[in-house]
């Protein structure tokens, strides 16, 4: 039988605490040892054990920005995996579940799969003695049916589990191993799927919350404050697991408002500074949001989005804080807000955003969602040295010294950025004050003087404005489609723009990348030079689409806009673009 | 050394005539000019309220934050640069309501932080409603038939939450409560001084008179402050008789001193050149 060659989507389904996260990252892993590229991307609810989980990797051998809806092998863990998903799988696709498990029924469904039997919980009771490692086992079977070396498993468990001590990492070998030698001669021959090594690149493969905390790390993070919220904690965890070994101070706050004034403290002193939360966190959040423009501390808000408004769907993706995040906190001030779209992106923007913060003395807001803060991607090492480290005007003790008065908030400058000193200089004396306040930060209400802070603070944002990343068009030129989106929904965007190929339509996309400012000229040039244009984002309202007309005068009418908290599959704009 | 007038700016208060807020702020300015601090070596975190705007009147490094959210940037401003001697100041409305959450997380941690309460059982600047710490029955303009809660006992809630330096001042008594501050100043660790202070403009009930037939001092008394459960029972005096002084102290390690990170220099120092992420990128590989 003809296989198809390194290009499949292994899916493993069953409920909450079995495992199901660490066995996906071991497949996707050991694929991209193997010189391929995985995607991969997990559901899960907000329940500690129980529920329905999945894990899917889509693997190939060309850079993969995004899953599809077809599946190859499915691991069904429960009936629900299989109730849920064995409509998903290709014709041909194999569904390997455990016959000893009496909940467990495959009689009367679709003849066109390849059913693999596998006592997994016995395989993994007699080798492990623990049942529990019944996924250990399915991870064995899902590489023998695709011929996939076993040796490159064996070493990614041993780099996975080695800190765990020699024992587990045997246990998990003869577990695997034991899942790998049951399969038939006769099973692997029905499948119709396989994978190759290629030359490895020495990929990594890596979240975006990993990328954000490892941006940040590079630029230089020194203080961390969070609470817990998903789907923004494993930024928190990371950076946590990593603190002594940079010499960060990560605090774990008893609230969200503690943790932005956490992290206005450390960055009033020089710290470089930063906290990530999701939308409820961010609520809290508002007030010292604003705080820090007034006081002009740089300090940088990760909000990783999820579907609102209050608890929402904890553990699902949106977009619907885009708005939010342009207009938080009261009254009015600079509001820097960027977006990333993908894992690179994300590490390399969050330590621009740090610079960014540091220059203009103001916080700044980086947004992301779940569907790019927990996926994982396949892509080239990052390199701390594309990383340039700019830590604005700081005033030193000598300049000090030299000063007959030292003004903190010197209205002068024509870029509004007034040197910052610190606790400790001589001479170098202020007032970081939320009230309204003169050059040295006293309290002032005058007419003169709020006029005066105002612009001050404004000349910042426009001094950016003038000289922030422009947006440009990627992709083919002259396309018959171009897609306007920002944030995670690239991935789907690139993915969709591939197959369309398959349809002779040639197509590029504008990605928004800084929504504030926002790059009004550029944006509106490229626009009116476009064909088709279809805005693609996952929220209800087109919050991208309204700011671009608000900004431009520019409507985009085509629209396709996901809010049920999943994120979009290629195919659903591939299917838009034929239809309309 | 610096002297008094170091430490003043040229603003002037815009207090009522007669505010206990007076008596603090002199007798802060006096304790750190005994405690030999000098202006740049100091960073005084304001909430908001009438005690908040003290602000503008002391000369040093000064940060005025949100309604009672002092605590958490003074906590954070202490990490970044523990060589800096970090004083908080607030109301009795902004820490013990608006910020009552901070004030017991941030004793769990014992950072180095002096935090100086001006309580005065009532609101003055938004014009007079009831406090925190108002009595029971107290009647104001937010509760005019008497307030039904009872009121926060801070020093109680300090110690059950396991401070290392619980005092109790009196804006009357400048001298007491200039040296009670300097030992909270050397205090290694958090160390409250809850003010008892007049409100002399919108709370006719804990008047100066009022506080100065109740109020003793514990160390007359031979009152000795190692004893936490002693201290608690002290704590929860008030009516005919107030405690005044140190009503409990220990050492216990600080929030700075358990973090390594700390050790070779203030975080604010860390250089960062050279980061390298190639262990990070390797773990991914």
């Amino acid at each position: 039988m003809m296989k198809i060659v390194n290009n499949v989507t292994w899916k493993i389904g069953g409920e909450a605490g079995e495992g199901i996260m660490v066995t996906g990252i071991l497949f996707s892993r050991a694929c991209v040892r193997a010189g391929l590229k995985a995607f991969d991307y997990t559901e899960y609810p907000s329940l500690i054990r129980g529920g329905h989980n999945t894990y899917l990797a889509q693997v190939g051998e060309e850079d993969i920005f995004s899953h599809d809806r077809s599946v190859e092998i499915l691991v069904a863990l429960n009936q629900e995996t299989i109730d849920a998903h064995v409509h998903e799988l290709s014709a041909g696709g194999a569904v390997v579940y455990d016959p000893d498990d009496k909940k467990v029924n495959v009689s009367g469904l679709r003849k066109d799969l390849v059913y693999v039997p596998l006592p997994m919980a016995k395989i993994a009771s007699e080798i492990a003695g623990n049942r529990l490692m019944r996924n250990t086992v399915a991870l064995g079977t899902s590489f023998a049916l695709l011929q996939f070396p076993k040796e490159i498993v064996h070493t990614v468990m041993k780099d996975v589990f080695g800190s765990k001590g020699k024992e587990v990492v045997q246990q998990n070998i003869d577990t695997f191993n034991g899942g790998y030698d049951s399969v038939s001669k006769q099973q692997i021959e029905r499948f119709g799927w396989k994978l190759e090594k290629r030359k490895p690149h020495g990929d990594i493969v890596i979240t975006g919350n990993d990328a954000i905390a490892i941006g940040a790390i590079a630029a230089g993070v020194k203080f961390y404050s969070a609470y817990p919220m998903t789907p923004a904690s494993s930024i928190l965890t990371y950076i946590a697991e990593h603190a002594e070994q940079y010499s960060i101070v990560v605090k774990h706050a008893e609230d969200e408002i503690s943790v932005i004034n956490m992290a206005i403290g450390a960055g009033h002193m020089g710290v470089r500074s930063m906290c990530a939360t999701s939308g409820g966190g961010f609520a809290l959040m508002n007030e010292g949001y604003g705080l820090a423009a007034i006081t002009e501390t740089p300090v940088l808000l990760v909000l990783v989005q999820r579907p609102g408004p209050a608890t929402g769907l904890p553990t699902w993706t949106g977009q619907g804080d885009l708005q939010y995040a342009l207009h938080a906190a009261q009254g009015e001030f600079p509001r820097f807000v960027l977006a990333p779209g993908d894992v690179t992106e994300a590490f390399e923007m969050t330590a621009e955003a740090m610079n960014v913060a540091e220059e203009y003395q103001s916080p700044v807001i980086l947004l992301s969602d779940k569907q790019l803060a927990e996926s994982h991607s396949t892509v080239a090492p990052f390199d701390s040295s594309t990383i340039e480290i700019r830590r604005g005007k700081r005033i030193t003790q000598k300049q000090l010294n030299a000063m007959r008065e030292y003004k903190r908030f010197d209205v002068s400058t024509k870029d509004g950025v007034s040197p910052r000193s610190f606790p400790g200089m001589k001479n170098g004396m202020y007032i970081a004050n939320s009230d309204e306040h003169d050059e040295q930060g006293f309290s002032e209400e005058s007419s003169k003087n709020a006029i005066a802070m105002f612009q001050k603070r404004q000349r910042k944002f426009e001094d950016f404005q003038s000289k922030m990343p422009q947006p440009e068009l990627h992709g083919e030129k002259n396309a018959d489609v171009t897609f306007v989106f920002w944030g995670s929904v690239k991935g789907a965007v690139r993915e969709a723009m591939k197959k369309l190929r398959e349809y002779n339509l040639t197509s590029n996309f504008l990605q928004i990348t800084w929504m504030s400012p926002f790059p009004t000229q550029a944006v509106s040039k490229l626009l009116k030079s476009c064909k088709r244009v279809v805005l693609i984002e996952n929220n209800r309202e087109g919050q991208l689409g309204n700011l671009i007309r608000q900004q431009t005068g520019f409507a985009i009418d085509e629209q396709i806009l996901k809010y049920d908290g999943r994120p979009f599959f290629p195919e659903e704009i591939v299917d838009y673009i034929n239809k309309e | 050394m610096a002297i008094v007038k170091d430490f003043e700016t040229k603003r002037f208060p815009t207090w009522c005539p007669g505010c206990g807020n007076f008596g603090i702020w002199t007798t802060l300015k006096q304790a750190l000019v005994k405690a030999g601090f000098e202006p740049h070596q100091v960073l005084i975190v304001f909430g908001v309220g009438c005690s908040g705007n003290e602000t503008n009147l002391i000369h040093g490094y000064g940060f005025h934050g949100l309604h009672g959210r002092a605590l958490p940037v003074a906590h954070g401003a202490k990490i970044a640069r523990r060589n800096t001697k970090v004083i908080v100041v607030g109301g009795d409305g902004d820490g013990y309501g608006e910020g009552l959450a901070h004030f017991i997380h941030t004793i769990r941690g014992n950072p180095e932080l002096t935090y100086i309460v001006h309580d005065n059982q009532v609101y003055g600047l938004t014009k007079g409603q009831t406090s925190p710490t108002s009595e029971k029955g107290y009647k104001s303009s937010s509760t005019p038939s008497g307030v039904i809660e009872k009121p926060i006992n801070p020093l109680s809630l300090a110690l059950a939450a396991e401070a290392t330096f619980v005092a109790q001042g009196f804006s009357g008594n400048a001298a007491h409560l200039t040296d009670l501050i300097v030992k909270a100043l050397e205090h290694p660790g958090f160390s409250l001084v809850n003010v008892l202070q007049p409100c002399v403009t919108f709370n006719h009930h804990n008047t100066f008179q009022w506080f100065y037939r109740r109020v003793y001092d514990l160390a007359k008394e031979g009152y000795v402050p190692n004893d936490r459960m002693k201290a608690i029972e002290r704590a929860r005096e008030w009516g005919d008789k107030i405690p005044l002084g140190v009503l409990f102290e220990e050492v216990r390690d600080t929030y700075e001193e358990d973090l390594p990170q700390l050790v070779k220099m203030p975080l604010a120092d860390e250089p960062l050149d050279d980061i390298d992420i190639s262990p990070l990128v390797k773990e991914l590989q």
